[in-house]
Protein backbone atom coordinates (compact mmCIF):
# COMPACT_ATOMS: atom_id res chain seq x y z
CA UNK A 1 0.00 0.00 0.00
CA UNK A 2 1.32 3.43 -0.93
CA UNK A 3 2.01 5.93 1.85
CA UNK A 4 -0.49 8.39 0.38
CA UNK A 5 -3.12 5.69 0.56
CA UNK A 6 -2.16 4.91 4.17
CA UNK A 7 -2.54 8.58 5.07
CA UNK A 8 -5.88 8.81 3.28
CA UNK A 9 -7.28 5.69 4.96
CA UNK A 10 -5.96 6.74 8.36
CA UNK A 11 -7.42 10.22 8.15
CA UNK A 12 -10.69 8.70 7.03
CA UNK A 13 -11.19 6.48 10.08
CA UNK A 14 -9.85 9.09 12.50
CA UNK A 15 -12.35 11.64 11.23
CA UNK A 16 -15.16 9.08 11.23
CA UNK A 17 -14.43 7.15 14.43
CA UNK A 18 -12.72 9.76 16.57
CA UNK A 19 -14.62 12.76 15.22
CA UNK A 20 -11.54 14.91 14.86
CA UNK A 21 -11.40 17.82 12.42
CA UNK A 22 -9.37 16.68 9.41
CA UNK A 23 -7.56 20.02 9.28
CA UNK A 24 -6.01 19.26 12.67
CA UNK A 25 -4.44 16.05 11.42
CA UNK A 26 -1.04 17.48 10.51
CA UNK A 27 2.15 15.40 10.17
CA UNK A 28 3.88 17.02 13.14
CA UNK A 29 0.80 17.30 15.36
CA UNK A 30 0.71 15.17 18.50
CA UNK A 31 -1.49 12.11 18.00
CA UNK A 32 -2.65 11.72 21.62
CA UNK A 33 -3.41 15.40 22.14
CA UNK A 34 -5.06 15.96 18.78
CA UNK A 35 -7.35 12.96 19.15
CA UNK A 36 -7.78 13.58 22.88
CA UNK A 37 -7.08 9.91 23.52
CA UNK A 38 -7.63 8.29 26.89
CA UNK A 39 -6.73 4.70 27.78
CA UNK A 40 -10.07 3.40 26.46
CA UNK A 41 -9.61 5.18 23.13
CA UNK A 42 -6.36 3.32 22.53
CA UNK A 43 -8.34 0.09 22.74
CA UNK A 44 -10.57 1.33 19.93
CA UNK A 45 -7.60 2.57 17.94
CA UNK A 46 -6.27 -0.99 17.92
CA UNK A 47 -9.62 -2.18 16.56
CA UNK A 48 -9.88 0.34 13.72
CA UNK A 49 -6.28 -0.27 12.66
CA UNK A 50 -6.97 -3.99 12.46
CA UNK A 51 -10.16 -3.37 10.52
CA UNK A 52 -8.47 -1.06 8.01
CA UNK A 53 -4.98 -2.51 7.67
CA UNK A 54 -5.39 -6.08 8.83
CA UNK A 55 -2.72 -6.19 11.52
CA UNK A 56 -2.87 -6.13 15.29
CA UNK A 57 -1.12 -3.29 17.11
CA UNK A 58 0.43 -4.10 20.46
CA UNK A 59 -0.54 -1.46 23.00
CA UNK A 60 3.11 -0.95 23.93
CA UNK A 61 3.90 0.05 20.33
CA UNK A 62 2.10 3.34 20.97
CA UNK A 63 4.89 4.32 23.37
CA UNK A 64 7.10 5.35 20.45
CA UNK A 65 4.35 6.98 18.39
CA UNK A 66 4.08 10.68 19.15
CA UNK A 67 3.13 12.46 15.94
CA UNK A 68 0.88 11.54 13.04
CA UNK A 69 4.05 11.19 10.98
CA UNK A 70 5.24 8.56 13.48
CA UNK A 71 1.87 6.87 13.21
CA UNK A 72 1.96 6.71 9.41
CA UNK A 73 5.52 5.43 9.47
CA UNK A 74 4.58 2.73 11.96
CA UNK A 75 1.69 1.56 9.78
CA UNK A 76 3.90 1.74 6.69
CA UNK A 77 6.40 -0.51 8.38
CA UNK A 78 3.72 -2.99 9.34
CA UNK A 79 1.99 -3.20 5.95
CA UNK A 80 5.13 -3.02 3.85
CA UNK A 81 4.25 0.22 2.13
CA UNK A 82 6.01 1.72 -0.85
CA UNK A 83 6.70 5.38 -0.20
CA UNK A 84 5.98 7.74 -3.05
CA UNK B 1 -41.81 11.16 55.58
CA UNK B 2 -41.58 13.11 52.32
CA UNK B 3 -44.31 13.19 49.73
CA UNK B 4 -42.97 11.92 46.39
CA UNK B 5 -44.03 13.51 43.14
CA UNK B 6 -43.30 13.11 39.46
CA UNK B 7 -42.03 16.27 37.80
CA UNK B 8 -40.71 14.92 34.52
CA UNK B 9 -41.44 12.16 32.05
CA UNK B 10 -40.10 11.04 28.71
CA UNK B 11 -40.74 8.17 26.34
CA UNK B 12 -39.19 6.41 23.36
CA UNK B 13 -41.46 3.60 22.27
CA UNK B 14 -43.08 1.90 19.31
CA UNK B 15 -45.98 4.32 19.80
CA UNK B 16 -43.76 7.34 19.18
CA UNK B 17 -40.49 8.96 20.15
CA UNK B 18 -41.86 11.82 22.23
CA UNK B 19 -44.75 12.50 24.59
CA UNK B 20 -47.00 14.22 22.05
CA UNK B 21 -46.76 11.46 19.45
CA UNK B 22 -47.28 8.78 22.07
CA UNK B 23 -50.30 10.58 23.50
CA UNK B 24 -51.85 10.66 20.03
CA UNK B 25 -51.10 6.98 19.44
CA UNK B 26 -52.67 6.08 22.77
CA UNK B 27 -55.77 8.10 22.03
CA UNK B 28 -56.27 6.66 18.56
CA UNK B 29 -55.36 3.09 19.51
CA UNK B 30 -52.47 2.89 17.07
CA UNK B 31 -50.47 -0.32 17.05
CA UNK B 32 -46.67 -0.30 17.02
CA UNK B 33 -46.38 -3.96 16.00
CA UNK B 34 -44.94 -5.35 12.76
CA UNK B 35 -42.70 -8.08 11.41
CA UNK B 36 -38.94 -8.57 11.33
CA UNK B 37 -38.47 -11.24 8.64
CA UNK B 38 -34.89 -12.13 9.65
CA UNK B 39 -36.33 -13.77 12.77
CA UNK B 40 -37.87 -16.48 10.62
CA UNK B 41 -34.61 -16.99 8.75
CA UNK B 42 -32.87 -17.42 12.08
CA UNK B 43 -35.40 -20.00 13.25
CA UNK B 44 -37.80 -17.98 15.35
CA UNK B 45 -41.31 -19.34 15.70
CA UNK B 46 -42.68 -15.80 15.29
CA UNK B 47 -41.38 -12.77 13.40
CA UNK B 48 -43.78 -10.47 15.23
CA UNK B 49 -42.12 -7.61 17.09
CA UNK B 50 -42.59 -4.00 17.99
CA UNK B 51 -40.91 -1.69 15.49
CA UNK B 52 -38.57 0.74 17.24
CA UNK B 53 -35.96 2.71 15.31
CA UNK B 54 -32.37 2.83 16.47
CA UNK B 55 -31.63 6.42 17.57
CA UNK B 56 -28.87 8.39 15.89
CA UNK B 57 -26.91 10.06 18.67
CA UNK B 58 -23.90 11.18 16.64
CA UNK B 59 -23.88 14.94 17.00
CA UNK B 60 -25.88 14.75 20.23
CA UNK B 61 -23.31 12.96 22.38
CA UNK B 62 -19.51 12.81 22.15
CA UNK B 63 -17.98 9.57 20.97
CA UNK B 64 -16.76 8.43 24.39
CA UNK B 65 -20.29 8.73 25.79
CA UNK B 66 -21.81 6.88 22.84
CA UNK B 67 -19.55 3.86 22.58
CA UNK B 68 -20.66 2.40 25.91
CA UNK B 69 -24.37 2.67 25.12
CA UNK B 70 -26.28 -0.38 23.90
CA UNK B 71 -29.37 0.37 21.84
CA UNK B 72 -31.69 0.36 24.85
CA UNK B 73 -29.27 2.74 26.53
CA UNK B 74 -29.71 5.02 23.52
CA UNK B 75 -33.46 4.82 23.91
CA UNK B 76 -33.07 5.63 27.61
CA UNK B 77 -30.81 8.59 26.90
CA UNK B 78 -33.48 10.15 24.70
CA UNK B 79 -36.37 9.43 27.08
CA UNK B 80 -34.30 10.91 29.91
CA UNK B 81 -33.44 14.04 27.93
CA UNK B 82 -37.17 14.55 27.39
CA UNK B 83 -38.00 13.84 31.04
CA UNK B 84 -35.40 16.25 32.39
CA UNK B 85 -36.56 18.94 30.00
CA UNK B 86 -40.14 18.38 31.10
CA UNK B 87 -38.98 18.64 34.71
CA UNK B 88 -37.26 21.94 34.00
CA UNK B 89 -33.92 20.51 35.10
CA UNK B 90 -30.80 21.46 33.16
CA UNK B 91 -27.17 20.36 33.46
CA UNK B 92 -26.31 23.27 35.76
CA UNK B 93 -28.99 22.10 38.17
CA UNK B 94 -27.79 18.51 38.00
CA UNK B 95 -24.24 19.68 38.71
CA UNK B 96 -25.32 21.70 41.73
CA UNK B 97 -27.60 19.11 43.34
CA UNK B 98 -27.35 15.47 44.37
CA UNK B 99 -29.55 13.63 41.86
CA UNK B 100 -29.73 9.86 41.66
CA UNK B 101 -30.70 7.27 39.08
CA UNK B 102 -32.49 3.93 39.46
CA UNK B 103 -33.36 2.19 36.20
CA UNK B 104 -34.98 -1.11 35.41
CA UNK B 105 -33.11 -3.38 33.00
CA UNK B 106 -32.67 -7.12 32.84
CA UNK B 107 -30.64 -7.93 29.72
CA UNK B 108 -27.94 -6.74 27.36
CA UNK B 109 -28.02 -9.62 24.92
CA UNK B 110 -26.92 -7.93 21.71
CA UNK B 111 -23.58 -6.49 22.90
CA UNK B 112 -22.82 -9.70 24.77
CA UNK B 113 -23.41 -11.83 21.70
CA UNK B 114 -21.53 -9.46 19.39
CA UNK B 115 -18.50 -9.52 21.68
CA UNK B 116 -18.37 -13.29 21.68
CA UNK B 117 -18.88 -13.38 17.90
CA UNK B 118 -15.90 -11.02 17.48
CA UNK B 119 -13.79 -13.07 19.86
CA UNK B 120 -14.56 -16.28 17.98
CA UNK B 121 -13.82 -14.63 14.64
CA UNK B 122 -10.66 -12.75 15.60
CA UNK B 123 -9.33 -14.91 18.40
CA UNK B 124 -8.26 -11.86 20.38
CA UNK B 125 -10.15 -9.97 23.09
CA UNK B 126 -8.24 -6.79 22.18
CA UNK B 127 -10.35 -6.54 19.04
CA UNK B 128 -13.68 -6.43 20.91
CA UNK B 129 -13.25 -2.71 21.51
CA UNK B 130 -13.67 -0.53 24.57
CA UNK B 131 -17.43 -0.07 24.60
CA UNK B 132 -18.60 -3.66 24.79
CA UNK B 133 -18.07 -4.21 28.49
CA UNK B 134 -20.10 -1.13 29.37
CA UNK B 135 -22.82 -2.09 26.92
CA UNK B 136 -23.03 -5.66 28.14
CA UNK B 137 -23.41 -5.13 31.88
CA UNK B 138 -26.90 -5.26 33.26
CA UNK B 139 -26.39 -1.88 34.92
CA UNK B 140 -25.57 -0.35 31.54
CA UNK B 141 -28.37 2.20 31.59
CA UNK B 142 -27.79 3.60 35.06
CA UNK B 143 -24.02 3.36 34.50
CA UNK B 144 -24.06 5.31 31.25
CA UNK B 145 -26.71 7.87 32.11
CA UNK B 146 -25.14 8.71 35.46
CA UNK B 147 -21.94 9.44 33.56
CA UNK B 148 -23.56 11.40 30.75
CA UNK B 149 -25.65 13.54 33.09
CA UNK B 150 -22.93 13.64 35.77
CA UNK B 151 -25.26 12.43 38.51
CA UNK B 152 -23.92 12.25 42.05
CA UNK B 153 -26.69 10.50 43.99
CA UNK B 154 -27.88 6.90 44.26
CA UNK B 155 -26.86 4.93 41.17
CA UNK B 156 -28.01 1.39 40.45
CA UNK B 157 -30.14 -0.87 38.28
CA UNK B 158 -33.12 -2.96 39.30
CA UNK B 159 -33.39 -6.33 37.58
CA UNK B 160 -36.76 -7.87 38.24
CA UNK B 161 -37.82 -9.34 34.90
CA UNK B 162 -40.89 -7.65 33.43
CA UNK B 163 -41.52 -5.73 36.64
CA UNK B 164 -38.08 -4.06 36.58
CA UNK B 165 -39.28 -0.60 35.57
CA UNK B 166 -42.06 -0.60 38.13
CA UNK B 167 -39.82 -1.73 40.97
CA UNK B 168 -37.26 0.91 39.95
CA UNK B 169 -39.89 3.58 40.50
CA UNK B 170 -40.92 1.88 43.74
CA UNK B 171 -37.34 1.97 44.99
CA UNK B 172 -36.99 5.62 44.01
CA UNK B 173 -40.24 6.37 45.81
CA UNK B 174 -38.91 4.87 49.04
CA UNK B 175 -35.54 6.63 48.75
CA UNK B 176 -37.24 9.98 48.47
CA UNK B 177 -40.01 9.21 50.93
CA UNK B 178 -37.43 8.38 53.58
CA UNK B 179 -35.48 11.57 52.92
CA UNK B 180 -32.36 9.87 51.55
CA UNK B 181 -32.65 11.64 48.17
CA UNK B 182 -34.53 14.65 46.85
CA UNK B 183 -34.54 13.74 43.18
CA UNK B 184 -34.06 10.45 41.33
CA UNK B 185 -34.25 9.72 37.62
CA UNK B 186 -36.19 6.45 37.38
CA UNK B 187 -37.31 4.37 34.45
CA UNK B 188 -37.00 1.22 32.43
CA UNK B 189 -35.29 0.22 29.20
CA UNK B 190 -35.70 -2.76 26.94
CA UNK B 191 -33.81 -3.95 23.87
CA UNK B 192 -36.04 -5.13 21.02
CA UNK B 193 -33.48 -6.97 18.89
CA UNK B 194 -33.65 -10.65 17.97
CA UNK B 195 -30.55 -11.33 20.06
CA UNK B 196 -32.54 -10.69 23.21
CA UNK B 197 -35.72 -12.44 22.15
CA UNK B 198 -34.66 -15.83 20.74
CA UNK B 199 -34.64 -17.55 24.11
CA UNK B 200 -38.05 -16.07 24.92
CA UNK B 201 -39.39 -17.23 21.54
CA UNK B 202 -38.21 -20.72 22.50
CA UNK B 203 -40.88 -20.84 25.20
CA UNK B 204 -43.59 -20.52 22.51
CA UNK B 205 -44.97 -17.57 24.44
CA UNK B 206 -45.14 -15.28 21.40
CA UNK B 207 -48.17 -14.81 19.19
CA UNK B 208 -47.87 -16.38 15.74
CA UNK B 209 -50.65 -14.32 14.19
CA UNK B 210 -48.18 -13.08 11.58
CA UNK B 211 -50.80 -12.47 8.91
CA UNK B 212 -52.22 -9.59 10.97
CA UNK B 213 -49.46 -8.00 13.09
CA UNK B 214 -51.57 -5.16 14.44
CA UNK B 215 -54.22 -7.65 15.56
CA UNK B 216 -51.78 -10.05 17.18
CA UNK B 217 -51.53 -8.56 20.66
CA UNK B 218 -54.97 -9.11 22.22
CA UNK B 219 -54.88 -8.75 26.00
CA UNK B 220 -57.90 -10.34 27.69
CA UNK B 221 -59.37 -11.47 24.35
CA UNK B 222 -60.64 -15.04 24.12
CA UNK B 223 -58.63 -15.64 20.93
CA UNK B 224 -55.25 -14.37 22.12
CA UNK B 225 -52.35 -16.67 21.37
CA UNK B 226 -49.37 -15.02 23.01
CA UNK B 227 -47.46 -11.80 23.54
CA UNK B 228 -45.44 -9.67 21.13
CA UNK B 229 -41.89 -8.72 22.20
CA UNK B 230 -41.38 -4.99 22.39
CA UNK B 231 -39.09 -2.38 23.88
CA UNK B 232 -37.82 1.17 24.10
CA UNK B 233 -37.35 3.29 27.19
CA UNK B 234 -39.32 5.44 29.58
CA UNK B 235 -38.13 7.87 32.23
CA UNK B 236 -39.84 9.63 35.12
CA UNK B 237 -38.21 12.22 37.35
CA UNK B 238 -39.17 11.55 40.95
CA UNK B 239 -38.76 14.38 43.40
CA UNK B 240 -39.74 15.28 46.92
CA UNK B 241 -42.82 17.45 47.01
CA UNK B 242 -40.90 20.11 48.93
CA UNK B 243 -38.14 20.21 46.33
CA UNK B 244 -40.65 20.45 43.50
CA UNK B 245 -42.53 23.30 45.16
CA UNK B 246 -39.28 25.08 45.97
CA UNK B 247 -38.22 24.86 42.32
CA UNK B 248 -41.63 25.89 41.08
CA UNK B 249 -41.78 22.67 39.08
CA UNK B 250 -44.87 21.45 37.28
CA UNK B 251 -46.06 18.43 39.26
CA UNK B 252 -47.38 15.68 36.99
CA UNK B 253 -48.54 13.33 39.72
CA UNK B 254 -47.80 11.99 43.18
CA UNK B 255 -46.61 8.46 43.88
CA UNK B 256 -48.82 7.48 46.78
CA UNK B 257 -48.58 3.69 46.79
CA UNK B 258 -46.14 0.89 46.03
CA UNK B 259 -47.06 -2.73 46.58
CA UNK B 260 -45.12 -5.87 45.78
CA UNK B 261 -45.09 -9.58 46.30
CA UNK B 262 -43.49 -12.75 45.08
CA UNK B 263 -45.57 -15.73 44.05
CA UNK B 264 -43.26 -18.18 45.78
CA UNK B 265 -43.82 -20.83 43.16
CA UNK B 266 -43.15 -21.66 39.52
CA UNK B 267 -40.59 -19.65 37.54
CA UNK B 268 -42.96 -18.78 34.68
CA UNK B 269 -46.49 -19.82 35.70
CA UNK B 270 -48.36 -16.87 37.23
CA UNK B 271 -50.78 -17.06 40.12
CA UNK B 272 -53.82 -15.13 41.27
CA UNK B 273 -52.83 -14.92 44.91
CA UNK B 274 -49.46 -13.18 44.29
CA UNK B 275 -50.88 -10.24 42.33
CA UNK B 276 -53.76 -9.93 44.82
CA UNK B 277 -51.25 -9.42 47.63
CA UNK B 278 -49.35 -6.83 45.56
CA UNK B 279 -52.57 -4.93 44.81
CA UNK B 280 -53.75 -5.01 48.42
CA UNK B 281 -50.36 -3.93 49.72
CA UNK B 282 -50.32 -1.05 47.26
CA UNK B 283 -53.79 0.16 48.27
CA UNK B 284 -52.82 -0.10 51.93
CA UNK B 285 -49.61 1.87 51.35
CA UNK B 286 -51.63 4.58 49.62
CA UNK B 287 -54.32 4.57 52.30
CA UNK B 288 -56.91 4.12 49.55
CA UNK B 289 -59.78 1.75 48.81
CA UNK B 290 -60.51 0.05 45.49
CA UNK B 291 -63.29 2.53 44.78
CA UNK B 292 -60.77 5.39 44.95
CA UNK B 293 -58.92 4.18 41.84
CA UNK B 294 -60.21 5.70 38.58
CA UNK B 295 -58.19 3.60 36.17
CA UNK B 296 -56.04 0.49 36.20
CA UNK B 297 -53.26 -0.04 33.68
CA UNK B 298 -53.20 -3.82 33.58
CA UNK B 299 -50.05 -5.85 33.08
CA UNK B 300 -51.98 -8.18 30.71
CA UNK B 301 -49.55 -9.21 27.98
CA UNK B 302 -51.89 -11.29 25.77
CA UNK B 303 -50.79 -14.67 27.06
CA UNK B 304 -53.66 -17.04 27.85
CA UNK B 305 -52.67 -17.92 31.43
CA UNK B 306 -51.15 -14.58 32.45
CA UNK B 307 -54.18 -12.55 31.46
CA UNK B 308 -56.52 -15.02 33.10
CA UNK B 309 -54.67 -14.86 36.44
CA UNK B 310 -54.55 -11.06 36.39
CA UNK B 311 -58.23 -10.86 35.48
CA UNK B 312 -59.10 -13.06 38.45
CA UNK B 313 -56.87 -10.98 40.75
CA UNK B 314 -58.37 -7.70 39.50
CA UNK B 315 -61.87 -9.09 39.96
CA UNK B 316 -61.08 -10.16 43.51
CA UNK B 317 -59.84 -6.69 44.50
CA UNK B 318 -61.66 -4.34 42.09
CA UNK B 319 -64.68 -6.37 40.96
CA UNK B 320 -67.10 -4.57 43.21
CA UNK B 321 -65.69 -1.14 42.36
CA UNK B 322 -66.03 -1.88 38.61
CA UNK B 323 -62.87 0.14 37.99
CA UNK B 324 -62.11 1.01 34.37
CA UNK B 325 -59.22 -1.12 33.12
CA UNK B 326 -57.14 -1.41 29.96
CA UNK B 327 -53.90 -2.96 28.87
CA UNK B 328 -51.86 -0.76 26.53
CA UNK B 329 -49.95 -3.87 25.45
CA UNK B 330 -52.52 -4.44 22.70
CA UNK B 331 -50.81 -1.46 21.03
CA UNK B 332 -47.25 -1.77 22.30
CA UNK B 333 -46.72 -5.47 22.75
CA UNK B 334 -44.84 -6.43 25.88
CA UNK B 335 -42.19 -3.85 26.71
CA UNK B 336 -40.74 -6.18 29.35
CA UNK B 337 -38.12 -4.43 31.57
CA UNK B 338 -39.40 -1.07 30.40
CA UNK B 339 -43.12 -1.77 30.78
CA UNK B 340 -43.47 -0.82 34.43
CA UNK B 341 -42.08 2.63 33.67
CA UNK B 342 -43.61 3.20 30.23
CA UNK B 343 -47.06 2.31 31.49
CA UNK B 344 -46.72 4.95 34.20
CA UNK B 345 -45.91 7.46 31.44
CA UNK B 346 -48.84 6.24 29.31
CA UNK B 347 -51.22 6.52 32.26
CA UNK B 348 -49.91 9.98 33.17
CA UNK B 349 -50.60 11.07 29.59
CA UNK B 350 -54.14 9.71 29.92
CA UNK B 351 -54.59 11.41 33.30
CA UNK B 352 -53.55 14.78 31.93
CA UNK B 353 -55.70 14.46 28.83
CA UNK B 354 -58.83 12.95 30.40
CA UNK B 355 -59.03 9.69 28.50
CA UNK B 356 -58.42 6.01 28.90
CA UNK B 357 -56.47 4.39 26.07
CA UNK B 358 -58.15 1.42 24.45
CA UNK B 359 -57.37 -2.21 25.09
CA UNK B 360 -57.25 -2.76 21.34
CA UNK B 361 -58.19 -6.09 19.78
CA UNK B 362 -60.47 -6.99 22.68
CA UNK B 363 -63.33 -8.37 20.60
CA UNK B 364 -64.48 -11.29 22.70
CA UNK B 365 -63.48 -11.11 26.37
CA UNK B 366 -62.83 -14.47 27.92
CA UNK B 367 -64.86 -15.68 30.88
CA UNK B 368 -62.73 -13.89 33.49
CA UNK B 369 -62.21 -10.68 31.55
CA UNK B 370 -65.95 -10.43 30.88
CA UNK B 371 -66.48 -9.78 34.61
CA UNK B 372 -64.24 -6.69 34.44
CA UNK B 373 -64.90 -3.15 33.20
CA UNK B 374 -62.34 -3.15 30.37
CA UNK B 375 -62.15 -0.25 27.90
CA UNK B 376 -62.08 -1.90 24.48
CA UNK B 377 -62.24 1.52 22.84
CA UNK B 378 -60.97 4.95 23.87
CA UNK B 379 -63.01 6.40 26.75
CA UNK B 380 -63.27 10.04 27.67
CA UNK B 381 -62.65 9.62 31.36
CA UNK B 382 -61.38 11.84 34.16
CA UNK B 383 -58.57 10.20 36.07
CA UNK B 384 -57.47 11.52 39.45
CA UNK B 385 -55.86 8.32 40.64
CA UNK B 386 -54.57 5.32 38.73
CA UNK B 387 -52.91 2.03 39.52
CA UNK B 388 -50.38 0.29 37.29
CA UNK B 389 -49.52 -3.42 37.49
CA UNK B 390 -46.31 -5.15 36.44
CA UNK B 391 -45.51 -8.83 36.87
CA UNK B 392 -42.49 -10.86 35.88
CA UNK B 393 -40.79 -14.24 35.64
CA UNK B 394 -39.88 -15.66 38.99
CA UNK B 395 -43.22 -14.50 40.29
CA UNK B 396 -42.18 -10.91 41.00
CA UNK B 397 -45.15 -8.52 41.22
CA UNK B 398 -45.26 -4.75 41.53
CA UNK B 399 -48.08 -2.24 41.71
CA UNK B 400 -47.90 1.54 41.83
CA UNK B 401 -50.59 4.12 42.54
CA UNK B 402 -50.22 7.64 41.17
CA UNK B 403 -52.51 10.49 42.17
CA UNK B 404 -53.08 13.86 40.58
CA UNK B 405 -51.88 16.74 42.75
CA UNK B 406 -54.61 19.35 42.76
Amino acid sequence: MELNKIIEVTKGFLVEEFEVDEELILPDANLKETLDLDSLDYVDLVVVIEQNFGFKVQQEDFTDIHTFQDFYAYIEGKVGATAK
Amino acid sequence: MNRVVITGMGIYSCLGYNLDDVKNSLYTGKSGIGLEPIRKELGFRSALTALVEKPILKGLLPRRQRVGLPVHGEYAYLSTVEALKKAGVDQDWLNANEVGIIFGNDSCAEPTIRSVDTLREKGDTALIGSGAVFQAMNSTVSMNLSTIFQLTGINYTVSAACASGSHAIGMGYHMIKSGMQDMIVCGGAQEVNYHSMGSFDALQAFSIREDAPTKASRPFDRDRDGLIPSGGAATVVLESYDSAVKRGANILGEVVGYGFSSNGGHISQPTVEGPVRSLEKCLKDAGLLAKDIDYISAHATSTPVGDMCEAKALYEVFGEAKTLISSTKGMTGHECWMAGASEIVYSLLMMHNDFVAPNINLENPDEDAAKLNIAASTKEHKIDTFLSNSFGFGGTNSSLIIKKVQ
